[in-house]
């Protein structure tokens, strides 16, 4: 696995949204997988860090580490169908509020495979009074994330995940 | 991931430990499964105490022993799930069809489902 990340040193202040100096980049890496199931856990972690410095809630954390865990598992198991060592990439960017420019509201990560094109009829979920095995690792994803969208380009299917920084909650002041 | 199993009272309890992914979840299905159908334990209680992550390739393999020990008349339980266990279950809304105690004392004192 090939990680390329890009530091920049930068005050980041905790609220509703992150605040960073102006200039700063909104990458923040790259990864180059192959589709072995054993990257998952490497990745996850990569994940978790991330998150972690955009400051979103541990629950906001573990819920796009979920969501990007079920993409990759999807694209091991369904778009390469289970065959080791195919290409996997994975790019995660900050995204800023369209009003203030120093304000990051989110998280947007895509993942690009060369693998089969998706059935889209595939992309509904399953009902969830079905007790059964399987059909919810999409449903997981949405749960998990405010974006989450599926397309295919030149051959390539790409699936883009946004999540966006709660809200602030009110600070407390003397006497509540 | 780790899976241990223990002989209680000619019960069988599972620990598991570590992450339970699209890695690692053939395996504990093969264990589960391996206890409910070719060894026919009565009652198989899983401790996922120490599992720090479950997908929904674990959460499926949870399913088939489930379904599996109903067909042989068994019974699967859990038990000890953390809190990323227990909101992968939630979303999953599976948690109402398994038997799931806080604790090993009520999972192996358990008469039926609660």
């Amino acid at each position: 696995m090939i990680v390329r990340g890009k530091a920049k040193k930068q005050k980041i202040t905790k609220s509703a949204m992150t605040r960073l100096g102006s200039g700063a980049s909104d990458f923040l890496l790259k990864l180059e997988l192959e589709s072995n199931p054993e990257a998952l856990c490497l990745v996850r972690a990569t994940i978790e860090r991330a998150t972690e410095t955009l400051h979103f809630e541990p629950a906001e954390t573990r819920a796009i580490v979920r969501a990007v865990d079920e993409a990759l598992a999807n694209v091991v198991r369904h778009a390469y169908k289970g065959q080791r060592g195919q290409p996997i990439q994975l790019t995660c960017r900050r995204l800023r509020s369209a009003d203030n420019e120093a304000l990051v509201k989110g998280i947007e990560i895509i993942l690009q495979d060369s693998g089969v094109a998706l059935d889209p009829a595939k992309l509904k979920g399953r009902p969830l009074d079905e007790i059964r095995p399987g059909g919810l690792g999409l449903h997981f994803m949405r749960q998990s994330m405010d974006k989450v969208e599926f397309s295919r380009s030149q051959g390539q299917n790409q699936l883009r995940l946004v999540k966006y920084l709660a809200p602030a909650k009110p600070e407390k002041t003397q006497g509540d | 991931m780790q899976i241990a199993a223990r002989p209680f009272e000619g019960w069988t309890i599972l620990d598991v430990s570590g992450d339970i992914d699209l890695a690692h979840s053939p395996a504990m299905r093969k264990v589960l499964l391996g206890e409910i159908r070719e060894k026919h334990t009565k009652k198989v209680i899983l401790n996922l105490g120490a599992v720090r992550y479950i997908d929904s390739s674990g959460i499926a393999s949870l399913v088939e022993g489930l379904k599996a020990s109903r067909d042989q008349g068994s019974r699967l339980i859990l038990y000890g799930l953390s809190k990323t266990v227990r909101e992968v279950m939630e979303l999953s809304r599976l948690q109402r069809i398994f038997e799931i105690y806080d604790n090993e004392e009520q999972a192996v004192s358990s008469e039926g489902h609660k």
